[in-house]
């Protein structure tokens, strides 16, 4: 059982890694503001509670797996990951510069703890599909999570894969969803209806739980109720507000693809460091 | 060249160079556990069925989903295995470029991706399922090495040695029985074209079965005193640059000659390694910028001009440039 205490210090990581994100894109001048902020609560979560895992030895082959799906929100993994331990924090202001391995999106293996490259939407999926089913053929234990877009769900290879899955009923693998609303053109439901979400990916043979994406104690809570459900895939809706902490970016679908200038920056910091 | 006795004869062996795919699959399964077998529906015509009756656990039937396979490949292969992806070149890379592209290749994961039924040859199915566009998007791409060999021990062989490489692989063969002229001990290298006859008139590089059409003209072109070269250039990226620019200095004019389009194909490619480093007047055998269509093989590679007749005109023709 997680304690108080602990669910506090969790709290505050996510939210320096909230703050991390803002100066990260600041500095690079171009990103993706929404989806990274909104999914500092379960990538903190994950790093330092769920996954088993060492950043000194990042890839012990008896590791958890995490692959990113939505390759354009990486401002938050590798904010996790730098504080984490897998590599200085100071490496954080290079991202999307000349020679910096913080790519634009994620470069297989260009950093410590990175398992895929991503961008185009969808393919962390299929990588992270293969990845179960090796550890099946190999009967290894680890676990393997896949974060999602709900923008991803317009993709044919995400059906594709879901229904893979769910065919080699793979329940080592657990794939959490950036339940935002949002994506490049507007809301979700305007830009191409994804819903009944729930129901898509039971009747693809999926376990699936929700949780509110800004409760670290959920998030933990359906992890490990995934790690214990047998000859399924789990699929985790994690119901998040995109831009979640500074306000005059929550649920605007605008913040998916821009980054704060200095003066929205500063002001993002300020209402970040009273949280 | 230690090629076959028979090679000019009636008695020719003839076998479609996926049995070699299909063979060395088995091959190499019992030789590494590592190695896995993706497939989309088509495990007989790839010939990856008899890997699947042998190794069942380590087959992998995807499914008419050829983007979600190429992914599984790249994960797979993340995590230590030798993933051959098998389904038509049409549909890989023709269905999965973008996958192929940034899973597999951008993270130089050695994934063998492979393509059957390449070329015109592939007949009554009709240009939908001809595939003749695969070699200009797979050259097109770092870190991917590309291989259309010339018959079924040549297939086998590259197979074979494509598991070895670290990287990612493409190898394209064809639907139709084709003579098998080359034997267990004809040289095979990954990126070194073999020079299986020589001459000093010209030289015709050709890569997949067109490559025996390309014998059989040099053997008749003996009588009109025209000697020829022929290469076997069966890997067309990285291509072996050293063969070709000595040849064509050597001969000083080449033929390529393929089924696949004239456009961005192996010809392409020759090009490009002869326009930088040393022109000589050049001619391209292969599918002139048209779809298929449905038709016997033979008709159909007479009609868009892929035969021993079509190679002869072309060498007739850039002779007379020298």
């Amino acid at each position: 059982m997680l304690s108080d205490k602990k669910l506090k210090s969790l709290g505050r990581t996510a939210n320096t890694v909230r703050q991390d994100i803002i100066k990260m894109l600041l500095a690079a001048g171009s990103g993706h503001s929404a989806g990274s902020l909104g999914m500092a609560d379960v990538f903190t979560a994950l790093y330092f509670n769920v996954l088993n895992i060492n950043p000194k030895k990042p890839w012990e082959p008896k590791r958890d797996r995490l692959y990113l799906s939505n390759g354009h929100i990486c401002p938050v993994l590798y904010a996790v990951l730098a504080r984490r331990g897998y590599f200085p924090v100071s490496k954080l202001k290079t991202l999307r510069k000349l020679g910096s391995p913080l790519q634009g999106h994620p470069h297989y293996k260009c950093l410590p703890g990175i398992e895929n490259t991503s961008g185009p939407i969808a393919q962390g999926q299929s990588i992270a599909i293969g990845a179960a089913l090796s550890a099946k053929m190999d009967n290894n234990k680890h676990q393997i999570y896949c974060l999602v877009g709900d923008g991803g769900q317009d993709e044919g290879q995400t059906w594709e894969a879901v229904l893979c899955a769910g065919k080699y009923k793979l329940d080592n693998l657990t794939f959490i969803m950036d339940r935002n609303n949002i994506q490049i053109d507007g809301y979700t439901e305007d830009v191409m209806p994804i819903e009944p979400l729930a129901d898509k990916y039971k009747a693809f043979g999926w376990h699936v739980i929700e949780v509110d994406g800004h409760n670290i104690r959920q998030i933990i809570d359906a992890c490990g109720q995934a790690e214990s459900i047998f000859e399924k895939p789990v699929m985790i809706i994690a119901h998040t507000i995109p831009g979640k902490g500074v306000d005059f970016m929550e649920w605007k679908y605008q913040w998916h693809g821009k980054v704060p200038n200095s003066k929205e920056a500063k002001e993002a910091l300020k209402q970040l460091r009273k949280l | 060249m230690n090629l076959s006795p028979r090679i000019f004869k009636k008695n020719i062996d003839m076998v479609p160079t996926r049995n070699g795919y299909g063979d060395a699959l088995v091959e190499l399964g019992r030789k590494n556990p590592n190695v896995v077998v993706l497939c989309a529906d088509l495990s007989d015509s790839t010939r990856s069925s008899g890997f699947q009756k042998e190794f069942p656990e380590r087959f992998i039937e995807c499914g008419i989903a050829e983007q979600n396979m190429m992914g599984m490949a790249a994960g797979l292969a993340s995590e230590g295995k030798i993933p051959f992806v098998s389904t038509y070149s049409v549909f890989c890379p023709g269905r999965n470029w973008d996958q192929l592209r940034v899973s597999a290749c951008y993270s130089n994961l050695p994934v063998k991706l492979t393509g059957a039924h390449a070329g015109v040859s592939v007949g009554p199915d009709g240009a939908t399922h001809q595939g003749l566009e695969d070699i200009a998007i797979t050259r097109c791409i770092p870190n991917l090495t590309v291989l259309a060999p010339c018959d079924y021990e040549e297939t086998r062989k590259a197979t074979v040695e494509a598991a070895k490489l670290p990287g990612p692989v493409y190898l394209r063969f064809a639907r139709e029985k084709t003579p098998v002229f080359t034997t267990s001990r004809t040289p095979f290298k990954i990126g070194r074209a073999e020079v299986l006859r020589e001459g000093k008139d010209v030289s015709v590089v050709a890569c997949g079965p067109l490559v025996y059409e390309a014998l059989l003209v040099a053997e008749k072109l003996k009588k009109e005193q025209i000697k020829v070269e022929v290469i076997d250039s069966h890997t067309i990226k990285p291509l072996d640059k050293k063969t070709i620019l000595k040849s064509a200095k050597k001969t000083g004019a080449i033929i390529t000659v393929e089924e696949h389009q004239i456009m961005g194909g192996m010809g392409s490619a020759v090009a490009e390694v002869l326009a930088r480093n040393y022109p000589v007047p050049m001619e391209f055998v292969g599918m002139p910028d048209s779809f298929g269509e449905s038709g016997a093989p033979e008709e159909l590679l007479k009609k868009y001009g892929m035969t021993s007749a079509r190679i002869i005109k072309a060498i007739k023709k850039v002779l007379k440039r020298k």
